[in-house]
């Protein structure tokens, strides 16, 4: 399908003053300063990283730093500390810079192998991990039950199918006589 | 106690052992979660796009509480009040907070400069467990978390944490002029909010474009705007060019972010190969659209690699691009006065209301659009007696 389109077909369609909705144009601002959204511009960055910090949170774990700045921010987040095979890979990952994909691609390299890591883990405390509860899927059988038998009905026939492909037949016996 | 657990793409599950948080800082409190949503940005996490989101977290952006426990300098908050919290984490004393830009913040997010800190959301916006869960540690609570007014309906004030700002501010920094012709790309609840809040600026016609009947139907009936569905218009940018008699609209907004569908290739290269930082079809579209000399707003969420736009258009046109995350403290105070007065009914976006033990189910359905879901909410036990 193309996108040809024909001189008739444009036309200007405009709308004005909406007094139907409520609130219409309460909030219009002609002077929507171009430089939005730093709308209260103070230059302060120009001294530098000057300002008086708030009190620094205690680094009681492994946090990884981005190295484009020179510290850890005031306060951090303290869930999922880097650890494993996933935690090695991301201590390299952030050697490097947020405009590098030496840092991106190694974090989803890291984050894949964190959930083989997760499932380990699982098993090693004894807890199999409940792949459809946790996919949800009880939801899709509430809600989208026709597509869900659908699929089953779909995923049964290739299924008979590729098994009486594949199944060795009995060969016929040779007659000799 | 209670909380989502993140075990990898597609899959979560309710913890019912996760320690209960700790206060970590002296600005810190610990609050006892009474709302907490799954936001459109939760499925790029979901869906395993968003580089350093490790196995064992807790998501949760959006949520409001009930102060448990408090830090020794918290002063605007004490036990008991019933706050809500806005997404972002500011520490208020930086040279960004203090020009109001408080969705970056130079003190909360170690990991990453291009990013505030973030509930809930990866390590890249700082490791910070979200509020998905029965109780959550929040940080700088002097800064930014609010006190709900005795009149304010809990599910609108978690609306207040993250989806009204964030369409609010995708129309303000739309620039939006009187009469201004508006194009909305996406009709999740931040798309149905930038419609709804753009008539706040004054446009003259708004239209909301997506690929799900239903929503657009809400969105409609919602926002009282214009609706296509992109499925059966062709191409877009065609048809935006067609009702504007060739000029395109005065302001477009990118509310779709990194999982727009309706370009296979970006489909391909964004979602699929993960070789850019998502999908930028919604992206395209907006900045092929919009008139020459016009503003771009973005507001949806791309992960922090390299992403093909046309940036010639954007020169060639002369366009002006505005995005951040929203600045929600800087906001507040206007949109509750909003609510107040009745011009925005955020809590009416809200489609589904789940128990929190229902995690998996409710992250299922909102990531395939189960049930004509448009806002789900989910409730931890103690909050529903």
């Amino acid at each position: 399908m193309t996108d040809v389109t024909n001189p008739n077909d444009f036309e200007n369609l405009r709308g004005t003053e909406r007094t139907d909705i409520k609130g219409w144009g309460i909030d219009a601002d002609p002077e929507n300063d171009p430089t939005y959204p730093m709308k209260e511009r103070t230059n302060e960055e120009h001294k530098g990283y000057t300002w008086e910090r708030p009190a620094q949170q205690q680094e009681e774990q492994e946090i990884l730093r981005s190295v484009e700045r020179p510290n850890l921010t005031a306060v951090f987040g303290t869930s999922t500390p880097p650890s494993g095979l996933s935690g090695i890979i991301r201590r390299m990952a952030f050697k490097y810079s947020e405009s590098s994909y030496g840092r991106w691609l190694p974090l989803m390299l890291a984050d894949r192998i964190g959930v083989v890591e997760g499932i380990v883990q699982d098993l090693a405390h004894g807890k199999i991990p409940n792949i459809i509860a946790e996919r949800g899927w009880q939801a899709e059988w509430k809600y989208n039950r026709k597509a869900v038998l659908k699929k089953a009905a779909a995923a049964a026939i290739i299924t008979t199918a590729a098994i009486a492909i594949l199944m060795p037949r009995k060969k016929k016996k040779l007659r000799l006589f | 106690m209670l909380a989502m657990n993140f075990r990898g793409p597609f899959r979560v599950r309710p913890d019912y052992n996760k320690p209960y948080p700790e206060i970590k800082h002296p600005n810190d409190v610990i609050v006892r979660v009474t709302r907490t949503c799954i936001c459109g940005s939760d499925l790029h996490l979901y869906h395993g796009l968003v580089p350093d989101t490790r196995v064992g977290q807790t998501f949760g952006h959006e949520f409001t509480g009930i102060v448990e426990e408090t830090g020794p300098s918290v002063e605007k908050v004490k036990t008991g009040d019933h706050i809500l919290v806005p997404f972002n984490i500011a520490c208020g004393t930086c040279v960004f907070c203090k020009q109001g830009l408080y969705g970056n913040c130079h003190e909360s997010n170690p990991e990453a400069t291009a990013l505030g800190g973030i509930f809930g959301y990866s390590h890249t916006a700082g490791g910070y467990d979200g509020g998905q869960a029965e109780y959550a540690r929040v940080p700088y609570a002097d800064v930014s978390p609010t006190i709900i007014p005795d009149w304010m309906d809990i599910d609108d004030a978690v609306m207040l944490t993250d989806v009204v700002p964030t369409g609010y501010q995708a129309a303000e920094m739309g620039g939006i002029q009187k009469g201004d012709t508006v194009f909305i790309f996406g009709a999740g609840p931040i798309g149905i909010m930038a419609a709804k809040c753009s008539w706040l600026f004054g446009a003259g016609r708004v239209v909301v474009i997506d690929e799900l009947d239903y929503r657009l139907e809400f969105a409609q009936k919602y926002a009282q705007c214009e609706v296509q569905n992109f499925r059966s218009l062709g191409d877009p940018v065609v048809f935006a060019k067609k009702t504007t008699d060739s000029l395109g609209p005065d302001v477009c907004i990118d509310a779709v972010g990194s999982e727009a569908s309706g370009n296979i290739s970006e489909t391909l290269l964004g979602r699929k190969l993960l070789l850019q930082g998502g999908s930028t079809t919604a992206l395209h579209w907006a900045i092929n659209s919009v008139k020459k000399g016009g503003i771009v707003s973005i507001v949806g969420v791309y992960g922090p690699i390299d992403s093909l736009v046309p940036i010639g258009n954007v020169v060639n046109k002369g366009i002006t691009i505005r995005a951040n995350q929203a600045s929600v403290k800087r906001l507040l105070p206007r949109l509750i006065e909003h609510i107040r007065t009745g011009v925005l009914n955020p809590k009416e976006m809200i489609t589904h209301r789940l128990p929190l033990e229902e995690i998996a189910e409710g992250y299922h359905m909102f990531s395939k659009k189960l049930d004509n879901i448009i806002k789900p909410v989910l409730i931890p036990p103690h909050a529903r007696a």
